[in-house]
């Protein structure tokens, strides 16, 4: 997966050749073939972009901030889903993180990688980012089951899917970074009398801090924008109030965006685009701050 | 007289954890908070299998009772999918033909261009230029799929497909959403990629220029059949990715379970299906609202499926440098 790579390697020296050597026919239309390929890719992201904002501009004002959803799209906006979609967020966040940078301190520092219960963990997060979105959703609904929650449309129950969805990414990531930092500065830790916990915690932990934020940013950014299993929980439901709880009701972003693209009328299409824009926007925004972090804060050992 | 060895044996470098070789110094000293974080650490990483056994219950358990009700025979041969007819039939294969047409259809887009992006990234860009390209295409990557499908349905269909190629096609159609799926795979493929190619030691290039190579050659020749495994495991990540999407689908490819047979049709995808059945008001326990987790019990079984197949090829097909 694309946000998986947090921890960027070195570029290799490039390979140098005669110039003379890259002007045959075939190297020109291979070099052109390489161009279109990038070309398809970025055409698309522009357009996407562009066409996005052309259709939601109008729409993207302060109705969609403060406004219900409605049946006549002139008074309809998202406040709910954006206040849902922040809640959902936060409580996603304050579940997947520890318990993910927990676990991977656990794999990356104590564990004995040559025991196999410990090799099956490995292998068992390697399935699990692997696994179809919308299947956590089915885990989230079984989970509620087991706990006797009846109406399963509640804030902790899409954190809950979210969460255990982008767990095998944070761990993956939290893996990356605590494994780039370089053994000595543990060594030297433990040579001084440190334990091994109060080393990780104060020498390998803040070292790699950066890429643990970057990894777990773009992890949560995916948690974000997304809306399969959620709709597993009824997260497609016309909400007039402002959810105020972890047992408060919600819709988020992602799904409004849906019903709205579902609408057959043009204006709905509109407020489909300015939420879209909305959504996009602040995920760009959150894969700048990772990459900011990426780029200034990781240190070179 | 016996040689002293160590309870655990010699532990190879490289293998062990960070604090293996210190563990054996400081155990004596370990404290019982220590002791007590550790374990929260452990159950903390344990909780993974835990995640992986509560989704075969949650599956299974409704699962099972679909199947106490119809054949597991009748519902992976039969060919028509109506669980909410008077006259109910439960053939999921509609549901799978679309599946493999989108996934198809995404693949068809995403590997040449996902490849050729991470060629270009790998062996021809110089770092300015990748350090500028890799985080646009990590953009791309990060776009909602939900805003995918808006995408798909609001301009391929009927500013591409309509009207650039002038092809007779529905609102909504298989041949939209699988392109659109396309694109969204293609950051997977071509990241993955690139980090396999750029692992290739610059040794084996160097010796392809030696033996007078240009890099077209040395990338085809030399640099892609050694990054093989990882590109493959690329590629296999994109086919579950493309398998398992649900809104581009949901949005854009239909509601009509039928037996697709030409890309222009509409169909409903496995995933399609459930996103669609979620947000009906079948009755919990009901046979309908069991066929929901019989269809995600197959889709998590296909999926589990083409990952294995990717870990093993990766094993059989690593070289090691």
């Amino acid at each position: 997966m694309a946000i998986d790579t947090t921890v960027s390697r070195p570029a290799p020296e490039r390979l140098k050749t005669g110039s003379s050597r890259e002007r045959s026919t075939a190297s020109i239309v291979f070099l052109f073939l390489l161009w279109l390929s990038l070309f398809v890719a970025f055409a698309t992201l522009v357009v996407l972009i562009a066409t996005t904002v052309v259709e939601g501009w109008s729409r993207l004002d302060s109705r969609l901030f403060t406004e219900y959803p409605s049946s006549r799209p002139e008074e309809a906006g998202a406040r709910p889903a954006i206040l849902g979609s922040l809640w959902v967020i936060g409580t996603t966040a304050v579940m997947a993180i520890p318990l993910g940078v927990a676990a991977a301190v656990h794999l990356e520092e104590f564990a004995d990688r040559q025991h196999w219960f410990n090799r099956f963990v490995e292998l068992n997060i390697q399935n699990l980012s692997a696994i179809p979105s919308i299947i956590y959703g089915m885990l989230a609904i079984g989970t509620l089951s087991l706990l006797g929650v009846g109406d399963k449309n509640i804030v902790v129950g899409g954190a809950l899917a979210l969460a255990l969805l982008i767990l095998p990414v944070i761990i993956m990531a939290t893996r990356e970074a605590l494994r780039a930092v370089p053994r000595e500065l543990r060594q030297g830790s433990l040579a001084l009398g440190a334990t091994e916990l109060q080393t990780t915690w104060r020498i390998t932990l803040p070292a790699a801090v950066p890429g643990i934020s970057t990894g777990t940013i773009l992890a949560l950014s995916r948690a974000l924008g997304e809306a399969a299993p959620l709709l597993l929980l009824g997260g497609l439901v016309f909400i007039s109030f402002d959810p105020n709880g972890l047992l408060s009701g919600f819709t988020t972003m992602p799904i409004q965006i849906f019903a709205w693209t579902g609408a057959p009328q043009v204006e709905f299409h509109q407020l489909a685009a300015a939420a879209s824009i909305l959504l996009v926007g602040i995920l760009i925004a959150m894969n700048a701050v990772a990459i900011i972090i990426r780029n200034k804060f990781q240190k070179r050992w | 007289m016996s040689t002293v060895t160590t309870p655990r044996g010699p532990v190879p470098p490289g293998h062990a954890g960070p604090h293996a070789a210190a563990a054996a110094i400081t155990h004596h000293r370990r404290r019982p908070v220590e002791a007590v974080v550790k374990l929260l650490l452990r159950i903390s990483a344990w909780l993974s299998v835990a995640i992986t056994i509560g989704i075969v219950f949650s599956l299974l358990v409704p699962a099972l009772s679909f199947f106490s009700e119809v054949p597991v025979w009748e519902f992976l041969t039969g060919t028509r999918w109506a669980p909410q007819f008077a006259d109910a039939s439960f053939g999921v294969l509609p549901l799978v033909t679309a599946t493999a047409w989108t996934t198809f259809i995404a693949l068809l887009v995403a590997v040449p261009f996902g490849l050729g992006a991470a060629i270009f990234l790998a062996e021809y860009a110089t770092p300015g230029v990748r350090k500028v390209l890799k985080p646009v295409l990590e953009l791309l990557a990060g776009i909602p799929t939900v805003v995918f499908g808006f995408f798909a349905l609001t301009w391929v269909t009927p500013v591409i497909l309509k009207g650039w190629f002038g092809l007779d096609i529905g609102t909504f159609s298989i041949l939209s959403a699988g392109l659109v799926m396309g694109v969204m795979i293609i950051p997977t493929i071509a990241s993955l990629s690139e980090d396999a190619m750029s692992a290739v030691p610059m040794a084996l290039r160097q010796g392809s220029a030696a033996l007078g190579a240009n890099r077209m050659q040395t990338t085809i020749r030399v640099v892609f059949p050694a990054a093989l495994s990882g590109i493959v495991a690329a590629i296999v990540l994109g086919i579950s990715r493309a398998i398992g999407e649900t809104m581009i689908v949901a949005i854009a490819a239909g509601a009509q379970a039928q037996m697709v047979t030409d890309p222009t049709m509409a169909g409903s995808t496995m995933t399609g299906f459930i996103a669609r059945m979620a947000l009906g008001d079948s009755r919990v326990g009901s046979l309908e609202y069991n066929t929901l987790f019989a269809v995600g019990l197959l889709l998590f079984i296909i999926t589990l499926a083409v990952n294995a197949v990717s870990i093993r090829l990766v094993r059989k097909f690593r070289q090691e440098y």
